[in-house]
């Protein structure tokens, strides 16, 4: 069974997996795939389940029900030393009583395995720390400690490898270097990866594959573009960036396009981006789609009119605009700022206008403002 | 100027204590061991001759119950590590709430008497305490066999007595141990055996380190357990010197015992830092 099991390789299957700690359910029948070589990424806010998810895979938790599957082996109960799964601690959690050396050849040497020094050196080389293979880890930077907590996981050359909030001590210009490394790492060495994060934007920087984790279950999976275009849910569209979610009725049919009544304005979208069950419906239009436009400007598209300009802030790159709407909701509007200045003024009247295509819409009875409280605590970090 | 002077200040009242109470004591525990019976004087009178033979004398005559001091207390040691490591281990990681109350408990003996204690275990291993009835009904300990007044009793007295200042240190250094490291060990193919090995003991080594040392050193040197859950056959050292001094009078000798066996615990301890390698940790 040992032997079998740390041979395993090829695709993860979570089936119906579940895990209770007295009342409280952390992650609630669970069913997911994860291709063999990809970059995986589990997303949601603290709570979520996602990191209960990862122990179960590494072992650390033992599934209340449910399967966890590799390749055709069944793992579901086998210790986490007969798991040919290596995980990077959020905290590192290396051993401050051995080498940096050390340490990177503890899986190699608990498996016999030959040639320690080669494989170590080589893993060393490759997180471009070879120098540093005598020092004991109190001695390294976060980020030094970070690489070689990767390295101590890599050089097993696992067939699946965790990583559990991995940047999470680093500041902010670190953890999006050491971003750009994870990916190139895992190209290299092509194992596969699954991560878990708060931050989105980490995860969409490096995944192929996101899952949004909300209470222990799966909101929606998909590749970052497709979670960011067309979220299912208003928990995915609020927690993957920012969204302008506007209550409507689906009023009509017009070939491959819907038309949603929004406070009496008709604006058209996509069917295949509707995920409304009923007529009752939120359009979902994000920031940066939207166009401002004073009155007498022709316009194309979705328009709706009678906006007047409350906030106007610069930022450089691009002018955020608060505009209220005749029925009081106030619509946040990102313009790029191309020609250097920001064209319009607070107490304007204008248009906003958006090309169907970059229209979604929601079930009408969706809770507009979930997974948008995780938000400002995620600005705050950085 | 006054600002630099203070810590010395400070200082003082420690240094007249210890010069007091431990430097003076010294100085003439060693003027002591050295001087001879004056020919013809009272029981109790000596005189300087620098005569440094009473050492080997002392040594010599005292050979048997040296090595009893040390064996004892090794055995003591060792039992009192197997005990409470997996006592400090639970406390520490399997506890949870029950931690305090567990640490408060393992102290708890020391607000009765040393003494009052040991006595204690006289009439637990005694004919009519419930441990010798039961080991003989269930024959694991022959009708005749007594257990008070022998070296296992003394042993196990010792044991006792001086596992709290085991547990502390263990608990202390086990405590401090990230359980990640463990779980991270066991991530990286080490099953529960090779992580104690690899990763458990090498973080606590500090408090093996201390604990066997605050446990060894008064153990060579005890002389209460002997006297109390003894007999004269088991006799350590400490129960030696205490009879020099209070009983035969014999200061010089009781004196160069004394020396005889701090160095000895000196030399022991050195080496068992040496081996162990504590600069190492930390």
């Amino acid at each position: 069974m040992a032997k079998a099991s740390i041979e395993a390789r090829g695709d993860l299957r979570l089936t119906r997996l579940t895990k209770t700690y007295g009342d409280f359910t952390a992650v609630d029948d669970l069913t997911l795939t994860i291709p063999k070589g990809s970059f995986f990424a589990l997303l949601g806010p603290s709570g979520c389940g996602k990191t209960t998810t990862l122990r179960m895979i590494a072992g650390l938790e033992e599934p209340t029900a449910g399967s966890i599957h590799l390749g055709e082996t069944d793992i579901t109960t086998t210790k986490p030393y007969q798991r040919p799964i290596n995980t990077v601690f959020q905290n590192y959690a290396l051993f401050p009583h051995l080498t940096i050396f050390e340490n990177i050849a503890f899986g190699l040497r608990r498996r016999g395995q030959k040639d320690v020094k080669e494989a170590v050196d080589k893993v060393l080389n490759l997180v471009e720390l070879p120098h540093l293979a005598e020092r004991k880890p109190t001695q390294l930077s976060g980020g030094q400690q970070q690489r070689i907590a990767l390295a101590r996981a890599i050089v097993n050359r696992p067939a699946l490898l965790l990583l559990d909030e991995p940047l999470g001590a680093l500041d902010l210009k670190l953890r999006r270097q050491m971003q750009i490394e994870l990916k190139w790492i895992q190209k290299e060495v092509g194992l596969t990866f699954v991560h878990v994060t708060h931050d989105q934007e980490e995860a969409m920087t490096m995944a192929d594959t996101i899952a949004v984790m909300n209470e222990g279950q799966i909101e929606q999976m998909g590749s970052p573009a497709e979670l960011y275009d067309n979220p299912e849910t208003a928990y995915v569209a609020n927690f993957l960036g920012q969204s302008n979610l506007i209550k409507g009725i689906i009023s009509g049919n017009d070939g491959d396009s819907l038309i949603v009544d929004l406070y009496g304005q008709k604006i058209a979208l996509p069917k295949n981006r509707s995920h409304a069950i009923d007529n009752s419906t939120y359009a979902g239009i994000r920031p940066e789609k939207f166009r401002i436009s004073l009155l007498e400007t022709p316009v194309h598209g979705n328009v709706l009119t009678g906006g007047r300009i409350e906030d106007v802030s610069y930022i450089g790159v691009s002018t955020q605009y608060q505009v209220e709407m005749p029925w009081g909701q106030e619509l946040m509007v990102f313009e790029q700022n191309d020609d250097g200045v920001a064209p319009f003024n607070k107490g304007d009247a204008v248009n906003i206008s958006w090309a169907p295509t970059f229209t979604f819409a929601l079930r009408g009875d969706e809770d507009v403002t979930a997974g948008s409280e995780v938000q400002p605590q995620d600005i705050d970090e950085e | 100027m006054g600002k630099i002077r203070t810590p010395y200040l400070l200082l003082l009242p420690g240094f007249g204590f210890l010069f007091t109470f431990f430097i003076l004591p010294i100085i003439n525990l060693a003027q002591t061991s050295t001087q001879t019976r004056v020919a013809g004087g009272d029981t109790g009178e000596y005189e300087q001759t620098l005569r440094f033979a009473n050492y080997l004398d002392a040594f010599v005559e005292n050979k048997e119950q040296f090595g009893r001091s040390f064996l004892f207390a090794t055995i003591a040691t060792v039992l009192a590590l197997a005990i409470a490591y997996p006592l400090a281990y639970a406390i520490a990681f399997k506890a949870g709430k029950y931690k305090n109350l567990l640490l408060v408990l393992v102290v708890a003996p020391f607000f009765t008497s040393f003494l009052l204690r040991t006595i204690a275990w006289k009439q637990i291993l005694g004919e009519e305490g419930f441990v010798v009835p039961t080991l003989r009904s269930l024959g694991i300990i022959s009708e005749s066999t007594t257990l008070t007044s022998t070296s296992f009793a003394v042993v196990m007295g010792m044991t006792y007595n001086f596992l709290p200042f085991m547990t502390l240190p263990l608990y202390a250094s086990i405590d401090r141990i990230d359980p990640r490291t463990l779980e991270a060990s066991g991530d990286l193919y080490a099953n529960g055996l090779t992580t104690f090995r690899r990763v458990t003991l090498p973080l606590s080594m500090p408090g093996v380190v201390a604990g066997t040392l605050l446990t060894f050193i008064p153990a060579a040197g005890d002389y209460v357990n002997a006297a109390i859950l003894g007999n004269p056959n088991t006799k350590m050292l400490g129960n030696v010197i205490e009879s020099r001094y209070f009983k035969i009078v014999d200061y010089p000798t009781a004196a160069a015992l004394s020396f005889t066996l701090m160095a000895a615990i000196l030399i022991l301890v050195t080496l068992y830092i040496r081996k162990a390698g504590t600069e190492e940790l930390v």
